[in-house]
């Protein structure tokens, strides 16, 4: 699957099918700091991405004051 | 994944609260959030006006469409930075908010153009004085969101500050012992002084990552690029390791700040003590007016300081 990553802005790929909890752990991504969207919509992390899904992980955390 | 309420399919899991909801009842649980602080720290009441302070990234602006849908008469000011790119971009998404849910809900946007009304970015500002980008930012932001709120009678002005930036600038002054900031670390700040509005974080109950979903769910498009200022900021750090320890033990920043707050409620009788201490040492600045507990208040001697270029 494409997965979608920002700062920097990158593509990479992951061998599906994959659980998205598994997804950030492969990826060394912390939870609490992102969501994962599919096709525009939230997915939690219990649910299985399939090799062909376009997936974004989307960090939340801003930094200003 | 099943929603905890309706048991239809969830969109988000929410470790801290032992729940997950689908994108209706999460709604439902981000307005009660919201609700439940303006409440319980007294924020407003549902005639007052507010002023919202927003950025066009997803904090600001999913905080002023909270407010519209709860009904409450919310307008917004956007302070234009002048820092290229990020600056062009995160304006367009405030303007194009307020042209859509802002319009349909007869509120409106107010802007603040600091290329034009300071005579130069935020940038060269900051080296014109010697001062780090980032605190000449928070004194042209913070002098002129008050200015605006006291010339056009709002009420009280409303920050979409969340949980983990109260947590990680709670965690910054405790590690530093930074006790004369503590007091101001309330999600709820009276209008001290005439002169002075009253200041609210209704999202203080909301985590990040609740927030920004919020903003994904209820499609607000707003600016996922950072301020380019931030980069390397200590509040990131701060954050990081919140959410590190979060992840472990869900509950983590909540229990640190919410119990800070409990504590300082007990400990003193916070808002009343705080104007006391305000007022007796507050007075007009000489130059514009404003309060300030020196002759001159920070903006205008920072101003002053741009005009000569010469430090402090
Ligand atoms: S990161 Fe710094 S310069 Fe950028 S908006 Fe925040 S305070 Fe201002
Ligand atoms: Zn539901
Ligand atoms: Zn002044």
């Amino acid at each position: 699957m494409k997965v979608q990553l920002s700062h920097p802005e990158r593509l990479v790929e992951v061998k599906g099918p994959k659980r998205v909890k598994e997804l950030l752990r492969d990826l060394n991504l912390v939870a609490e700091a992102h969501l994962v969207i599919r096709r525009d919509e939230l997915v939690t992390e219990d649910e299985f991405l399939k090799d062909d899904d376009a997936v974004e992980i989307r960090p939340v955390i801003s930094g200003g004051s | 994944m099943n929603c905890k309420k309706c048991h239809t399919k969830a969109v988000i899991g929410l470790p801290r609260h032992n729940a997950a909801f689908c994108k209706v009842c999460f709604n439902a649980f981000v307005r009660e959030q919201v609700a439940r602080a303006i409440k319980g720290e007294r924020m407003f009441a549902p005639q007052d006006r507010i002023l919202v302070a927003v950025s066009g990234g997803k904090d600001s602006l999913a905080l002023w469409d909270i407010l519209l849908k709860l009904g409450y008469k919310a307008d917004a000011l956007y302070v234009d930075l002048g820092i290229g790119g990020y600056s062009a971009t995160s304006r367009k998404k405030a303007v194009q908010f307020a042209e859509t849910v802002g319009a349909s809900h007869q509120a409106t946007l107010l802007t603040h153009t600091v290329q034009e009304e300071e005579g130069a970015g935020i940038r060269e500002l900051a080296m014109l004085i010697h001062r780090p980008t980032c605190s000449a930012c928070g004194t042209i932001k913070r002098y002129q969101f008050n200015r605006a709120a006291i010339a056009h009678h709002y009420d009280v002005m409303a920050t979409g500050h969340n949980l983990d930036d109260e947590a990680a600038r709670l965690l910054g002054n405790v590690l530093h012992w930074q006790e004369e900031y503590l007091d101001k670390q309330s999600p709820s700040l009276p209008a001290s002084v005439e002169g002075f509005a009253k200041k609210v974080k209704p999202l203080y109950r909301l985590s990040e990552r609740e927030v920004a979903a919020y903003a994904v769910l209820n499609r607000i498009d707003y600016i996922v690029e950072e301020c380019p200022m931030a980069k390397g900021s200590k509040m990131l750090l701060y954050k990081e390791v919140l959410n590190r320890l979060e992840t472990e033990s869900p509950g983590t920043k909540q229990a640190f700040y919410c119990g800070f707050l409990e504590k300082q409620a007990k400990a003193q009788p916070a808002a009343a003590s705080m104007a006391e201490k305000d007022q007796a040492s507050l007075r007009p600045c000489s130059t514009c007016g404003q309060p300030t507990t020196a002759e001159t208040c920070s903006y205008c001697k920072m101003m002053a300081r741009a005009k000569t270029g010469s430090p402090r």
